[in-house]
């Protein structure tokens, strides 16, 4: 018993320490620099005028009929951001979720052969799936060729918000259907036949039954797609032909031209307003999803 | 399987797949054409494994890969085995949220946060450039040490928590019961850590971007480089590369999982044989 007795904390302690103090130094540090560099200005004095630009730079819009508009640069760069990132989430979700759903039912092989075909994807770089994409969509490219073949005319798609969202949904479709998957294979059979036992159609078993057990995986689902979206560049860059510039562009931009203060402001920005979003997904989930627990 | 199941698996798959089959296929055309096939051909690949630049890529993205897998490992194995073993909340708490920061942050917040504090430090000692290959370690291991962790816990709540007590009851010492009794339990979760660490270091593009200097470019930065200017079939010749060698890492880790998820069953049964028995 002496042995065990010695073999308590202490040790585990120690094999814990370089992880602590990694992550001390290289976690949590680094996100106060950013705060550190989003209130200061190039001599490292307060200043709040970072955080001002962004909410309060303007620049003109010339629309296509020739009238310019003035409008707030960086609102208007963040909502557009937000809008794509909400759609990309809200197709991954219509046609993940079925998919997640025929992958549970299906038989154990079938299913992690499925898995594995999911996860493919995501293991090739999101740069070279991105530009493969460019390739496909191009006006000269395949798709247009083989709709020429058909009979159909040109599609005109690259340069436009649905190739930003068609490539969002691609790059990041696999985050989605996952985690549903995850909570549909483990969902207990008894549960559905009960209710149908009950007088459940199979529509309402859906319903009333699948999808409110389902709710965690969609939850995750959602995250795990809308984050990286909303921040993501290069997939703007290249699908939307560097029209449509999002929040994530927009940090690499001043990254690149070397204005890190505002760079950081930014970032420090998009950190806070993601925080406050998770927590209302938490808060809403917590009160309506699981009653009130 | 119903038939319209069938189907609407079928349309998904074709979508996930298109892009990458055309990928593969147009790595092996002749001319230069994305779009028209004309003749099959090794030429990109010949052309692929000349260039200089592309190869210095590899290699660098395969000493980056490999270094900050081996760091991650031991680091992310013992973090999970003193994780485990916490008696104080509190640490508890504050340990599994700087394991969440680095997975739920987006990766552009992640790298330009550390990209601020390297060039903060790196001017405070006079460095002219402050990046370069330590840096990116750093940050590689950074990400990738969560995930390490991730699949080394689970295992360890699931080992027989007697085992280890009684090797140490006949004469072990705690460490060398560790190492005997405890390591091998978990060796397929440090396996699947490691290979997990592995592909996420060699597919990062965000983090490396902000994180790199100019000298250390690794195989994401020299593509997103070469999708600056126009791409030749060169690329895609590469990315058909990367596919078989990730595709090869992601049937060996399957086959890990299977093995361990295979000796847990034949455990079970044993134990109900006893049972039964006894």
């Amino acid at each position: 018993m002496k042995k065990l007795t010695a073999k308590t904390p202490s040790t585990y302690r120690t094999a814990l320490t370089p992880y602590s103090v990694w992550s001390l130094l290289f976690v949590i540090v680094p996100l106060i620099f950013i705060a550190f560099y989003a209130f200061t200005d190039d001599n490292f004095t307060f200043t709040t005028d970072n955080i001002t630009r962004f909410f309060t730079a303007k620049s003109n819009i010339v629309g296509e009929d020739g009238t310019s508009e003035e409008v707030r640069t960086y609102i208007l760069i963040f909502m557009r951001s937000l809008k794509l990132a909400v759609i990309s989430t809200a197709v991954c979700l219509v046609l993940g979720y079925p998919i997640a759903y025929i992958m549970a039912r299906a038989k154990e092989r079938t299913q992690k052969t499925m898995v594995t075909l999911i996860m493919i994807p995501m293991w090739m770089n999101f740069l070279i799936r991105t530009y493969a994409w460019m390739t496909l969509l191009q006006d000269t490219g395949i798709i247009n060729g083989l709709l020429a073949k058909v009979g159909l005319g040109p599609v005109h798609v690259i340069g436009t918000e649905t190739a930003v969202i068609l490539g969002m949904v691609y790059d990041y479709f696999p985050y989605m259907v996952l985690p549903i998957y995850s909570i549909l294979a483990k969902l207990d059979v008894r549960l559905l036949e009960a209710a149908r036992d009950l007088g459940c159609g199979s529509v309402s078993v859906l319903r009333r039954v699948v999808f409110p057990l389902s709710m965690p995986g969609v939850i995750s689902g959602i995250t795990m797609v809308l984050i990286p979206s909303i921040s993501t560049f290069y997939i703007s860059q290249k699908l939307g032909n560097g029209k449509f510039f999002l929040i994530g562009d927009a940090i690499e931009g001043q990254y690149v031209a070397n204005n890190l203060h505002f760079a950081a402001a930014i970032a420090f920005i998009l950190m806070v307003i993601l925080l406050s979003l998770m927590a209302l997904v938490k808060y809403v989930s917590a009160r309506y999803v699981y009653g009130g627990e | 399987m119903k038939l319209s199941s069938k189907i609407y698996s079928g349309i998904i798959f074709g979508f996930l797949f298109a892009p990458i089959a055309v990928l593969l296929i147009f790595s092996f055309n002749d001319a230069k054409s994305l779009s028209v096939f004309s003749d099959f051909s090794f030429k990109w690949y010949v052309e692929l494994f000349r260039d200089r630049n592309t190869l210095t890529a590899v290699k660098n993205t395969l000493v980056l890969a490999a270094s900050a897998t081996a760091v991650s490992t031991v680091m992310g194995t013992l973090a999970a085995v003193g994780i485990n073993k916490l008696r104080s909340r509190w640490y508890r708490t504050a340990m599994n949220t700087v394991t969440d920061i680095p997975m739920t942050n987006p990766d552009i917040i992640t790298g330009i946060s550390l990209m601020l504090m390297f060039v903060f430090v790196g001017r405070l000692f006079g460095a002219a450039t402050s990046l370069n290959f330590v840096t990116m370690l750093i940050a590689h291991v950074t990400f990738c040490t969560p995930y390490v962790i991730l699949q080394v816990l689970p295992k360890l709540q699931q080992m027989d928590k007697s085992l280890p007590e009684a090797a140490m009851d006949l004469g072990c010492t705690p460490f060398r019961a560790f190492l005997k009794v405890e390591l091998p339990e978990i060796m397929p979760g440090i396996i699947t850590g490691a290979i997990m660490a592995f592909t996420l270091s060699l597919d990062d593009f965000v983090i490396s971007y902000f994180t790199s200097g100019t000298g250390f470019e690794t195989l994401p930065i020299r593509i997103y480089a070469m999708t600056k200017k126009t791409v030749t079939p060169k690329m895609y010749a590469l990315a058909t590369i990367i596919f078989f060698v990730t595709l090869t890492l992601l049937l060996v880790s399957n086959v890990v999982d299977n093995d361990d998820r295979r000796k847990l069953k034949e455990k079970k049964k044993e134990k109900n044989k006893r049972r039964t028995n006894g």
